[in-house]
């Protein structure tokens, strides 16, 4: 598809004619920090920032959600699922390594085993439009797990920031139509857009050199010793699962409004907490920060990988930047790796 | 210090006096240190002493020990991790006896979200102290540049109106005692009750609406021992787990009431967080507050009873309101 140029001072007018069909979601500075907040303007958005703190799933798998609400009278029970009464999402600033996940969470979510309503009724119709990635933290390693700085996956159009305009590389069809009445982009863009991906990759070093031997290791490796030492500073917090992009565990719980009413929702869940396998015989299979640091480890780089065939992590950094602790991912992974 | 840290460490695993040692090593990113547990004085060269040591390594201590049973835990301390052991000896969750106290002299933990935020969303790719100075190396989207801070400026609030920098309880001692600061601790909770009702529970409901939920609070807190603690009790559910103002206000106040005359404000559960909610204006309003009704500092002495385990005759009582 041809790659265009389009001009910052376009970017507004476009995101207001984006706000004629869509609720616009796009990054813009809330306490401090930036996240992915639906727009009411585009002078909200800020397009200068490394990556959000809260990650933009929870567009399409928030972290709490009614699932259905009842209420009981002389006639029967009555239940109904609150209707989503929104327009459909369209993502604008997404990061390569959080436009990623979203492929993999349609793994999870919206499968042929297995099709979650919650999910899809949000997801469907959804638009992303990326942002690649030209500085890279230090904490990012998305080139580990199978993603780029400039990758295109789970989006519909990816700009490249160029100083003062934007080179866009649609991927669908939607994006070729959103770009269609911008100038092409000159060779001399495309050569300067080569030159930042190649730059942006190189920042990137691999954290483990061989991930097929990590899924191995993985597969011998449950009552391995390494495990013995790994857990040991978690605080058994859930901020690296609530921050993750990839992350989709959820609990059920039921609210009561009276005797006849009330509600079912889900909430995210977190393999770090203790409540998480804890059964109703009040056996917890998991009864420490070392079965519960394993199980994240397990589910991210061998469980995802038999199930999809892809590592459960994009690489994002955020839980390296995030953890109380600094038990940093990179390090349990490359110390897996180099293990015997 | 350090030097002498590692060099007391070789000597404490040589003697038979510890079996292991908590303490911080290295973190993988600038103004980072890690808790760690360190095995034997081979090991000495990884820990680490200095300002980003934010976490209360007493936190560690029941896990550690229940992980490690008959072994003599050596632990670092600083002021309020000390006193959090004297808390936790008191409250007998561990005997004196298994433990040996590495004191150390602290003169601050670094606010890093403070920091962060002066820097307005740059990346600190190296950092080097120099003195009362701290130089950074910062990149972000636009520019790569070098910036140097007082440390002062940018010293935990926890610290900057701590009064017991040298722990409490030790067995050996590094660094000279610190002068207790002359500042009012409690400038910023005067500020607090100041306002109105109205004007504070505003306060409170754009902190607390920053909360995810993540109990990295709850994590970093070497009071929060429970074996199941009051949010996990879900036979039946008593306490939401929603991220409604309600629900997360209830948690806070909740936990803030349950470390009442246990929590020592070390700050770490405010490092923790990840939203950088503020929590301390609640754990200090509540150390104030055990301060003027019983005359109570929380983990200095392991021999005094704690105001709640015990009934005098004449305790404050004006807080019991007749029914109607």
């Amino acid at each position: 598809m041809e790659e265009k140029i389009i001009d910052k001072s376009e970017i507004g007018p476009l995101l207001s004619k984006l706000k004629e069909s869509y609720q616009v979601i796009a990054p813009v500075r809330r306490d401090g920090d930036i996240s992915f907040e639906r727009i009411d303007s585009a002078d909200e958005v800020v397009l200068e920032f490394s990556n959000t703190k809260k990650v933009p799933k929870s567009v399409f798998f928030p972290q709490e959600e009614v699932m259905f609400v009842y209420s009981r009278s002389e006639s029967g029970t009555e239940i109904k699922e609150p209707p989503l009464e929104q327009a459909a999402s369209l993502l604008f600033g997404v990061r390569p390594c959080d436009a990623r996940s979203f492929s993999l969470l349609d793994m999870v979510f919206d499968s042929e085993d297995y099709k979650d309503i919650y999910y899809i009724r949000r997801r469907e119709g959804a638009k992303v439009i990326g942002l690649a990635c030209t500085s890279p933290r230090q904490t990012c390693f998305c080139t580990t797990v199978g993603g780029g700085p400039f990758n295109h996956d789970g989006m519909d159009l990816l700009l490249v920031d160029l100083g003062g305009k934007y080179l866009a590389e649609p991927v669908t069809d939607y994006g070729e139509e959103l770009t269609e009445d911008f100038p092409a982009a000159a060779d001399a863009d495309k050569q300067k857009r080569d030159q930042m991906r190649e730059n942006a990759e190189k920042c990137m070093k691999p954290i483990v050199a061989d991930l097929d031997d990590l899924k191995n290791k993985l597969d011998t490796g449950f009552e391995s010793d390494f495990w013995d030492e790994l857990h040991t500073k978690c605080i058994g917090c859930a901020t690296c699962t609530y921050l993750c992009p990839t992350c989709h565990c959820f609990d059920i719980y039921e609210e009561e409004e009276d005797n006849n009413s009330g509600y079912r929702l889900r909430l995210w869940d977190s393999c770090s907490l203790p409540l998480f396998t804890l059964h109703t015989s009040g056996h917890n299979p998991r009864p420490s920060t070392k079965e519960r640091v394993r199980q994240r480890i397990m589910h991210k780089f061998n469980y995802f990988v038999t199930n999809f065939n892809e590592f459960g992590c994009v690489g994002c950094g955020r839980c390296v930047q995030n953890c109380p602790v600094n038990l940093d991912i990179r390090d349990v992974i490359s110390k897996i790796a180099v293990s015997s | 210090m350090e030097d002498q840290l590692r060099d007391i460490a070789v000597k404490l695993f040589k003697d038979g006096s510890v079996d292991l040692i908590i303490g911080y090593e290295a973190g993988t990113l600038p103004l980072r240190a890690a808790p760690c547990v360190i095995k034997s004085a081979e090991e000495a060269d990884r820990l680490v002493w200095n300002m980003n040591c934010g976490s209360n390594l007493a936190t560690y201590l029941l896990p550690v020990a229940e992980a490690n049973p008959e072994k003599k835990l050596g632990i670092l301390a600083k002021g309020c991790d000390s006193r959090s052991i004297v808390g936790l000896i008191k409250e007998r969750q561990i005997e004196r006896e298994r433990i040996f106290v590495i004191g150390v002299s602290c003169s601050g933990i670094l606010d890093r979200r403070k920091l962060d935020n002066a820097l307005n969303g740059a990346e600190i790719l190296e950092a080097q102290f120099n003195g009362d100075k701290l130089t950074l190396k910062c990149e972000n989207v636009e520019t790569r540049h070098a910036v140097s801070v007082h440390v002062a400026d940018y010293i935990h609030s926890s610290c900057s109106t701590c009064q017991h920098k040298t722990p409490v309880l030790h067995d050996i001692l590094i660094g000279e005692p610190d002068v207790e600061a002359d500042v009012n601790v409690y400038e910023h909770v005067e500020a607090l009750e100041s306002q109105s009702a109205d004007e504070r529970w505003e306060y409170f409901v754009s902190e607390m609406s920053k909360c995810i939920r993540c109990y990295a609070c709850r994590g970093a807190c070497p009071f929060c021992y429970c074996n199941e603690c009051f949010v996990d009790q879900n036979q039946p559910q008593w306490f939401g787990k929603t991220n409604e103002l309600s629900d997360t206000m209830i948690f806070h106040l909740v936990r803030a009431f349950h470390v009442a005359g246990r929590c020592v404000n070390c700050g770490a559960c405010a490092r923790a967080c990840p939203m950088g909610v503020d929590l301390m204006s609640l754990t200090k309003k509540i150390e104030k507050d055990m301060n003027e009704l019983y005359g109570y500092i929380a983990g200095m002495d392991i021999e005094e009873l704690a105001p709640f385990t015990t009934f005098e005759e004449d305790d404050p009582q004006e807080f019991i309101v007749e029914p109607d």
